[in-house]
């Protein structure tokens, strides 16, 4: 089981925690001009990386809130911990 | 070949030749079929399987065992179907006892909504020509008679969506079943040899650079399950593929207590018995992201009480054994099967938690595809552009199994 600091609480279980996906996943700035092919990567391609990992969790059954960690997605080690609007 | 004896001789262990017709790169279930298929049917033999560690000790030594082909939508329901009738003759094609075991598959409904999708997915599959039956809880009493049935309950079973043709098979035998026919094609399976580039001229493949060597190919298949991504993006290549954990175990050897496969998506467990004995368990993914071959142990504990739940007679039983493998998983919970971008570049992967039942399917339309450079009509849905085009195949929550 992850030990996940959740910014606001400290370390807690993962089952207390929702997963989010990949974090700074940008909405495309103009998005009635993009193409198809743009707009399904937007929608559909994550990153997916083997190693350091920048991904939202929602800490559901505590805070509530959302935050950002950077988790290896080998080792499971969680390297960083971070509010929504810290800098990645 | 006969009964369950083993042949003395499975494959050779070659060292990688310079160059090959095709280079498939991923020797699971995946790319064994696929090398198979080729030879066979398109007489294509001067091939190489690329594994990177031991012969199908990824996912193929992972998984539950459990085949079926009552997918909701036309596309999974003729895959999965071709699959099943490739299972139905397997041992004789391979000359291999695989232990193909058509048991019967039941999924377990448990509340109404579930009752009315098994009801859409049994009419769904029959106008597909694929076996299934509603099953009301007195008729699941006799076919399966250890299901917990009471209405006392959290969730009480409803019914069942029976397919009588689905079952299990040896997952190990099957993996050696194919690789043993795949080099006495003259195939060459080499282990211990990852790819760590792709030579391109122009906007085409030419080889690949491994840890024994560069090797030219006129075509490489990608065929990597949850290492798929990493792959690709060697080539730049970006495909809409999650890795996740997904774990099963196993109990101690039991006596013969369970005669089918069952599966449940609300009180989420699948377990069937296998041949030896143990009792074989799977669920959910874990929700992250990892390539680490292992989850958290809550996932575990909440199968185990689903299990126990539906299966009183399961509770003095005990976990020998848990693992994990790393899943593909497409955003649509369907496989991606065919051309790339790039030229004689293809891709097979995103069958996520479901891959070994189309063992054979995958490999006999990956074969077409890379044979004749355009995908098998049963594969042509299943394209990489399909999420450009918004043609999914939606089978979240629609192919009989939660993901």
């Amino acid at each position: 089981m992850l030990l996940i600091p959740c910014p606001w609480c400290g370390q807690r279980d993962e089952i207390e925690f929702r997963y989010g996906g990949a974090a700074h996943v940008e909405y495309p700035a103009d998005p009635e001009t993009v193409d198809d092919a743009t707009w399904a990567r937007y929608l559909f391609v994550r990153p997916n990386p083997k190693g350091p990992l920048a991904e939202r969790w929602c800490h559901s059954q505590g805070c509530r809130r959302w935050f950002n960690i950077v988790r290896d997605t080998v080792t499971h080690q969680i390297m960083r911990s971070y509010r929504m609007e810290e800098a990645p | 070949m006969s009964g369950s004896e083993h042949p003395d001789h499975l494959w050779r262990n070659p060292d990688p030749k310079r160059s090959y017709d095709v280079v498939i790169v991923g020797g699971g279930g995946h790319g064994l079929s696929t090398a198979y298929y080729l030879a066979r049917n398109h007489g294509i033999t001067n091939v190489a399987v690329l594994e990177r560690g031991w012969l199908a000790g990824g996912n193929m030594a992972r998984n539950t065992t459990v085949i079926r082909s009552n997918y909701l939508w036309d596309e999974s329901a003729a895959i999965y179907e071709h699959s099943m009738k490739l299972w139905e003759t397997l041992a004789e094609d391979l000359d291999y006892d695989i232990l193909f075991s058509q048991r019967g598959v039941l999924n377990l409904t448990h509340s109404l909504h579930d009752t009315r999708e098994a009801h859409r997915r049994v009419y769904a599959n029959r106008l597909n020509g694929i076996d299934a039956e509603w099953l009301t809880p007195e008729e699941i009493k006799e076919f399966c008679p250890i299901v917990n049935l009471s209405p006392d309950l959290r969730y009480p079973v409803m019914g069942a969506s029976l397919q009588r043709r689905g079952g299990i098979a040896k997952h190990d035998y099957v993996a050696w079943a194919f690789a043993r026919q795949a080099d006495a094609f003259g195939v060459d399976l080499v282990q211990n040899c990852e790819v760590t580039g792709f030579d391109l001229d122009g906007g085409r493949v030419t080889g690949v650079q491994t840890s024994r060597g560069p090797i030219a190919a006129g075509k490489v298949a990608l065929c990597a399950a949850g290492h798929s991504t990493v792959l690709a993006a060697m080539v730049g290549l970006d495909l809409p593929i999650q890795s996740h954990p997904l774990q099963a175990l196993v109990s101690e050897l039991l006596e013969p207590a369970l005669n089918c496969v069952v599966l449940s998506n609300a009180v989420h467990v699948y377990v069937s018995q296998a041949h030896k004995g143990e009792l074989v368990m799977g669920a959910g993914i874990d929700p992250f992201i990892s390539y680490a071959q292992r989850g958290s142990p809550h996932i575990i504990e909440y199968q185990l009480a689903a299990a126990v739940e539906l299966f009183p007679i399961f509770s003095r039983a005990h976990v020998v054994r848990t693992w994990g493998g790393i899943v593909d998983v497409s955003p649509d919970a369907s496989p991606i099967v065919g051309l790339t971008p790039i030229e004689n570049l293809f891709v097979n992967c995103g069958w996520g938690t479901g891959g070994f039942k189309a063992t054979p399917a995958s490999g006999w339309v990956y074969a077409h595809t890379i044979a004749r450079g355009e995908p098998h009509p049963l594969n042509a849905p299943f394209s990489l552009d399909r999420f450009a085009r918004g043609a999914l195949i939606d089978e979240h929550g629609a192919a009989a199994v939660a993901h």
